[in-house]
């Protein structure tokens, strides 16, 4: 006799038959009803229609009876509600039962039942039951409050039920600990700026001494809650970590997962020079290579979270690439995953073992598969140089299958190689373009038409190839189009003669036949471009293009912190910020990774280290006006300014009155600066945001530059630095690129360097040395670069100077000669240095002194120049110059002008006297400098 | 938290849900169909399924799939071992995780799964504390309540649930003491073409079935608990203990339980029981294939191989085969291309071998992929990666047990590619 039998009835009138059975005297039958109304409950008939029959079932000492009537009240209430209200007498009831069990039952039901006009009669029931002698009343009450708050967020708060729920996180019995954290934890969730989970390290303790007692699901609510608790030191976050990691060893993987995100993150705090850090790191890798044996739909789960904790903590799981391998039977979403899992941890060690899977993997059934596997043998040509001809030679191998699809994911990663090592791999070419025929999906043909076109000069009958696109080229995808005609426009210019027509014809169908916007702008570009001026029209296409990066797909970093705080979650599976996707977590606070507080060497976590370090030569553009011709026209003034695509002459502001060649150029060198030069006087007045930095700064940043900090660069009151700049590119220094700048910090000059290793093999033993110079400028310490920079590395380091070297006039006066040299060769390049750099803390002249000096140096040491759009006033203005050392000795006002005496002092000893004149509401001011040798 | 749970049979029915929060439209799971339909095989359709408001992670058992639906974040290894709680529960109680069974005991189902989740949190998930509240359906059961009209319904608060041990419930008696121990280790490994070892794992298990009277405390100790270096226990086991002494301490639950499941990492270096020489061809423009396998045993610590079986995807285009083994039984599925080769046991003096030709279709080309070689063995008697029970002793009780320690040896995920 099995419960099947109440399927079974489908006769007419079944409810109304129910009916009569529920109301029938005998307790059997009564039972036996309810059962059927269940049943057909379950398979989604409506049998609301019984409502009240069923509560009236309620009254009676059956558990079994009241359980299933509890059941059928819980589905029903909320179509019900005024039905509803008869059952609560009944529940008010069983919420005094001396059973522990009943009362627990009722208490929990209570929450069930969805209705607005219900929730009020079970608050008093409620406390009660929160306050209850047994803790399995006490714990059921917890989650019936969260339930209740679900329900009715207002009166949860106002009966007080929150604090009665965090005063039983301090409860004896870890159950009801673990309970009250879930329900506070879900609390929390839709009420973000709550202090629910207030943690400290008192509440701590507890939950790590109820972690060890409770129930797995217990184990999992505290594990996530202490997670989101920042330890006050490395000590505490060590503590807590030891006593986390017994955990790792739960049969339940979503305790152990937990347990990884708790330790993933206090990590983060712990000295690396630790001997309990490398400890860790080990206890990590045996848990999550477990939890990939078991059923797939964990290791799914489990593959996506090892994806982040790969790529944050790649030492964890180097060893363990086997456990990586695809089985032929996995499930595809499985594979898949562990092939991305596989290409994270390819290093030059294991890449045999990795090709040779890779390969036996591109000949599996599944498409979808086979497809990512070609495109990792792509990657992984990328990732791990040395084994890139490898790569190629299995991608050559696999094209010679010829099925249709893995040749042409072939093609689009061959394309990826070509770019990444150029002039390396274009012997393979040849096999490529016996493909041709038989590309048929647009980013293939897309790959292919661009190598056609990179590499036109080498493949003799590229034009025919091409030509054989061209004629269905409206059929093409937009890709494809904007291919073919790239490369057809590169294809010219690299054999102009006998592709005039080919390039006409993709012109005129780019441009005149085609309804897409993107492609006829590009074609009116390049046809602009080859019309007027063919030589640049090669610069711009044949430009060199940036090497592609080999982690392209790599999260972005502070998206991987936070997605390491969720590890575990949602989150952690789809990749994605859980405020992006997840309805129930409004407004959920953006969780960051802790800082490192330890007393160890760096104070900064890696990444923000790489980070810094990655952005920073980007910050630096490399397009920079050479200013020697700057310089130079200012020094010959009768020569005519560059009639080129230069900016405009200066058309006020050039009054330099008395040029005093023999006095070192420093007035012309101030001058120039100030607002002398073409370039300047163009660019000076202009607004800050307007001024184009680099342009500003390789002339050496006088007082314009000292100026523009009113454009706030975020350096309120300190000396001015200019931006970095490439100072030696790295094509001219076998791979060696550094940038850098000048800066005066607690007053000692400081050269900042950027080297960026670029090319493939480890630099060691650097060196720098300066050619003698107008100032003196020398080295003061040897270059601090103590590991050697590997591949791809950048380090910063600042080199202090002094003046006390030989010295020498340059031309321009602060152009400086440095040569470096490192394992490879010596280098050398110039740079100039922004004359404020020079200027020393003691230059304030006496009152008295600065009058006499005024008076003494002689009218035609004085030159005058305007400084346009400058919106300052005179204090603000002051206070801006004493940053860099320019000392305001007096003020006066006459006529409405301010008059600011200042003066300047250079490492030299040469005394500078300056007047400014700031005239309220014109934003131009007009300076007078004039010199005096030194004392 | 887990708001409803949805079971779908293999053709796509949903045949129960349970809801135990607001109730869930069961529109959500035309998302899940969606999937299942893009999805080739029906272990393809993936965990975890985003829709517009809703999350669905779903396993598949016994061909039905068990769909959850939550709403807000809640770890997705959560919902999944809960899934598989509510399953083993059901074979617990059922002997059989059907649709039948279900539909059989539907009652029952549904009393179970009230119990387990209260309001998306779990409540009670041990089997013990479980069979407390909700006695199993037996015949004898269902007879006695029919006449006698008891329920199946525990009157008592569950003991366990509460005490420190909440594994074990108090008050066991029993008249025969007995525990037994299964050493049960599963190879899992990828041979290549020319024979060689790609990966080789041993994922292990120790069973148990503990019968004993009052509160017994077990230790059990190896010869060689050094191969355990990645474990995981029962929660009765203390954990200190072993990290200090490596020594397994615990309280056992009543009955069956898992005490702890280990894995010998692929650094390890795993003897591979079994070889296999293969010759499948197929030669470009004809419509015949050659097909040889021959299997032969390889450190086995001087013990049988048993019930060894064989199977393999061919490929498409293999229209039928023409095999002769010399021992065992052969079949071979013209509509799935499943070969398998039941071969039983391995005689080293006169190894197994199946040879014969295959058939293509007609005007079918070479098969680009080769076929992956599944085998199934067990060796009995042997942990394949040497563990050795030491002793077992029992503290807190004064009668002496009945103690058995059983090896095993079977074949996981073992592959051979050609």
């Amino acid at each position: 006799m099995t419960d099947s039998k109440y399927f079974t009835t489908t006769k007419k009138g079944e409810i109304f038959e129910l009916k009569a059975e529920l109301n029938s005297d005998k307790k059997e039958k009564k039972k036996e009803a309810v059962k059927k109304v269940i049943a057909s409950m379950t398979v989604g008939k409506d049998v609301s229609a019984l409502f009240p029959d069923v509560v009236n079932c309620m009254q009676t000492d059956n558990l079994e009876l009241k359980k299933l009537v509890y059941l059928y009240l819980m589905n029903y209430a909320k179509s019900q509600p005024d039905m509803a209200i008869m059952a609560v007498n009944t529940f008010v009831k069983d919420c005094e039962d001396a059973n522990p069990l009943i009362r627990a039952l009722a208490v929990r039901t209570m929450g069930c039942i969805r209705v607005d006009k219900i929730t009020e009669y079970l608050c008093e029931p409620l406390r009660k039951c929160l306050k209850d002698e047994d803790p399995y009343v006490r714990k059921t009450a917890a989650v019936c409050v969260a339930k209740l708050h679900d329900i009715n967020a207002q009166l949860v708060e106002d009966q007080g039920f929150l604090d009665t729920l965090k005063d039983l996180i301090s409860d004896s019995n870890p159950m009801v600990v673990a309970n009250a954290v879930a329900a506070l934890s879900e609390i929390a969730e839709s009420h973000p700026n709550s202090n629910l989970l207030d943690l400290n390290p008192q509440s701590i303790n507890k939950l790590l001494t109820a972690l060890n007692e409770c129930t797995e699901w217990g184990q999992i609510f505290i594990l996530d809650c202490l997670a989101n608790y920042t330890p006050r030191d490395d000590r505490e976050s060590q503590s807590i970590c030891e006593r986390v990691t017994p955990r790792l060893s739960h049969a339940n993987s979503a305790v152990v997962l937990s347990a990884v995100k708790v330790l993933m993150k206090f990590m983060e705090m712990l000295p690396k020079d630790l001997d309990y850090y490398g400890t860790l790191l080990k206890k990590l890798a045996p848990p999550l290579v477990t939890l990939l044996s078991a059923e797939p739909e964990l290791q799914y789960v489990a593959l996506r979270n090892i994806n982040l904790i790969v790529q944050k903590r790649p030492e964890i799981l180097k060893h363990e690439m086997k456990v990586f391998f695809v089985k032929y039977n996995d499930p595809i979403y499985v594979k898949l995953e562990k092939l991305d899992i596989m290409i994270r941890l390819a290093s030059q060690a294991n890449i045999a073992q990795v090709l040779a899977e890779l390969k036996e993997y591109a000949t599996e059934v599944d498409v979808d598969f086979v497809r990512k596997a070609v495109r990792a043998i792509g990657r992984c040509a990328i990732k791990v140089e040395q084994s890139a001809e490898r790569c190629v030679s299995t991608l050559l191998d696999l094209i010679q299958t010829k099925v249709n699809y893995v040749v042409q994911e072939a093609i689009v990663v061959i394309k990826d190689i070509f770019r990444k090592y150029p002039n390396k791999y274009e012997s393979v070419i040849a096999t490529l373009c016996e493909n041709l025929d038989s590309l048929d999906e647009p980013e293939a043909r897309a790959a292919m038409i661009w190598i056609v076109g990179e590499y036109a000069e080498r493949i003799d009958n590229a034009d025919e190839l091409l030509e054989s696109f061209l004629e269905g080229f409206h059929d093409e995808s937009t890709q494809v189009q904007l291919q073919l005609l790239t490369a057809i426009v590169k294809l010219f210019l690299k054999k102009p003669t006998e592709t005039q027509e080919l390039v006409q014809q993709v012109l005129s169908l780019a441009t005149q036949d085609s309804d897409n916007p993107d492609l006829r702008d590009r074609g009116y570009i390049y046809w602009r471009l080859l019309s007027t001026d063919p030589v640049a029209a090669k610069e711009v296409v044949l430009a060199e293009k940036p090497l592609i990066s080999e982690e392209t797909d790599l999260i972005e970093p502070t998206l991987l912190e936070e997605l390491i705080c969720h590890i575990g979650t949602l989150a952690s599976v789809y990749h994605k910020p859980p405020s992006a996707f997840v309805e129930g977590s409004r407004g959920v606070m953006h969780k960051r990774l802790p800082a490192r507080t330890g007393s160890g060497e760096s104070t900064e976590s890696p990444d923000v280290g790489t980070a810094a370090g990655g952005s920073a030569p980007e910050a630096a553009p490399s397009i920079i006006p050479s200013q020697g011709d700057l310089l130079g026209d200012l020094l010959n003034l009768d020569m005519a300014p560059p009639t080129t695509s230069g900016p405009p002459p200066p058309t006020t502001g050039m009054q330099m009155g008395g040029m005093d060649l023999l006095g070192g150029g420093l007035d012309s060198l101030l001058g120039g600066d100030l607002g002398g030069s073409p370039a300047m006087g163009a660019g000076f007045g202009a607004a800050p945001a307007v001024m184009p930095a680099s342009l500003n700064a390789p002339v050496g940043g006088g007082l314009g530059d000292l100026f523009d900090l009113g454009g706030g660069v975020g350096m309120p009151m300190g000396a001015y630095i200019p931006p970095k700049i490439v100072w030696l590119p790295a094509m001219k220094a076998k791979g060696l690129e550094i940038s850098g700048t000048f800066a005066r910090r607690a007053g000692v000059i400081q050269m900042e360097l950027i080297l960026t290793n670029k090319a493939m093999s480890i630099m060691t033993d650097f060196a720098i040395q300066f050619n003698r110079n107008s100032f003196g400028l020398a080295p003061a310490g040897p270059l601090q670069v103590l590991t050697p920079l590997g591949p791809n590395q950048t380090i910063e380091v600042s080199l202090p100077l002094s003046t006390v070297g030989p010295v020498m006039k340059m031309d321009p006066l602060n152009n400086l000669q440095v040569a470096v040299k490192n394992n490879i060769d010596v280098f050398y390049f110039s740079c100039q240095y922004p004359i404020s750099m020079l200027f020393v803390e003691d230059g304030k002249m006496e009152r008295q002194v600065f009058l006499a000096t005024w008076k003494d140096i002689p009218n035609d040491n004085e030159s005058q120049f305007q400084i346009k759009d400058c919106h300052l006033n005179s204090d603000a203005a002051s206070s801006k110059l004493q940053g860099s050392n320019i000392f305001t000795i007096a003020k006066r006002t006459v006529e409405g002008q301010d008059m600011l005496y200042m003066s300047i002092k250079l490492s030299n000893g040469i005394w500078v006297l300056a007047e400014l004149r700031v005239q309220a509401g014109n934003p131009n001011y007009t300076m007078t400098t004039i010199r005096r040798s030194g004392s | 938290m887990i708001h409803s749970l949805f079971l779908v049979n293999s053709s796509g029915d949903i045949f129960l849900e349970k809801h135990w929060k607001s109730v869930v439209s069961r529109s959500v799971c035309d998302y899940f169909f969606e999937a299942q339909e893009r999805a080739s095989e029906p272990e393809n359709v993936p965990p975890v399924i985003p829709t517009p408001h809703h999350y669905l992670i779903s396993v598949l058992r016994h061909r039905i799939y068990f769909v959850a639906v939550i709403q807000s974040e809640v770890p997705p290894l959560f919902v999944i071992e809960f899934l598989h709680r509510v399953v083993d529960t059901f074979q617990d109680y059922f002997g059989v995780c059907t649709e039948a069974a279900i539909k059989d005991n539907v009652v029952v189902v549904y009393e179970l799964l009230e119990e387990m989740l209260d309001n998306g949190f779990p409540l009670a998930t041990e089997s013990n504390i479980l069979k407390e509240l909700i006695k199993p359906p037996t015949i004898l059961r269902t007879v006695v309540n029919t006449i006698t009209g008891s329920t199946n319904v525990g009157e008592q608060l569950p003991t366990g649930q509460l005490s420190v041990v909440p594994w074990r419930r108090t008050g066991v008696k029993y008249t025969n003491n007995e525990a037994y121990f299964d050493v049960v280790e599963e190879i899992d490994a990828i041979i290549d073409k020319s024979g060689s070892t790609i990966t080789a794992e041993i994922q292990g298990v120790i069973d148990a079935c503990v019968k004993l009277t009052g509160m017994p405390d077990l230790t059990l100790s190896f010869m060689n608990p050094r191969l355990l270096d990645d474990v995981s226990f029962h929660p009765c086991v203390r954990f200190k203990r072993w990290e200090a002494e490596r020594i397994l301490s615990f309280i056992p639950p009543d009955g069956n339980f898992r005490l702890l499941s280990y894995h010998v990492s692929s650094q390890n270096l795993v003897a591979i029981p079994v070889y296999v020489k293969h010759n499948i061809t197929f030669r470009e423009g004809s419509s015949q294939g050659h097909f040889e396998l021959t299997l032969g045993p390889k450190q086995t610590m001087g013990k049988g191989v048993e019930a060894v079986l064989v199977s393999s995807q061919l490929p498409r285009g293999v229209l039928n085969t023409n095999l002769n083994p010399t021992q065992g039984t052969y079949t071979f599925d013209p509509v799935t291309k499943l070969l398998s080769w039941d071969v039983g046991k391995i005689n080293p003096q006169k190894l197994p071998s199946l040879k014969g030709s295959m058939s293509l279709q007609a005007g079918a080309t070479k098969p680009d992929e080769n076929p992956t070689i599944n085998i199934q063995f067990k060796i009995q008697q042997s942990a394949l990666s040497g563990l050795k029970v030491n002793r077992l002793d029992m503290y807190g009780e004064k009668y002496k047990p009945f103690k058995g320690i059983k090896y095993m040896t079977k074949a996981g995920k073992f592959q051979v590619r050609t």
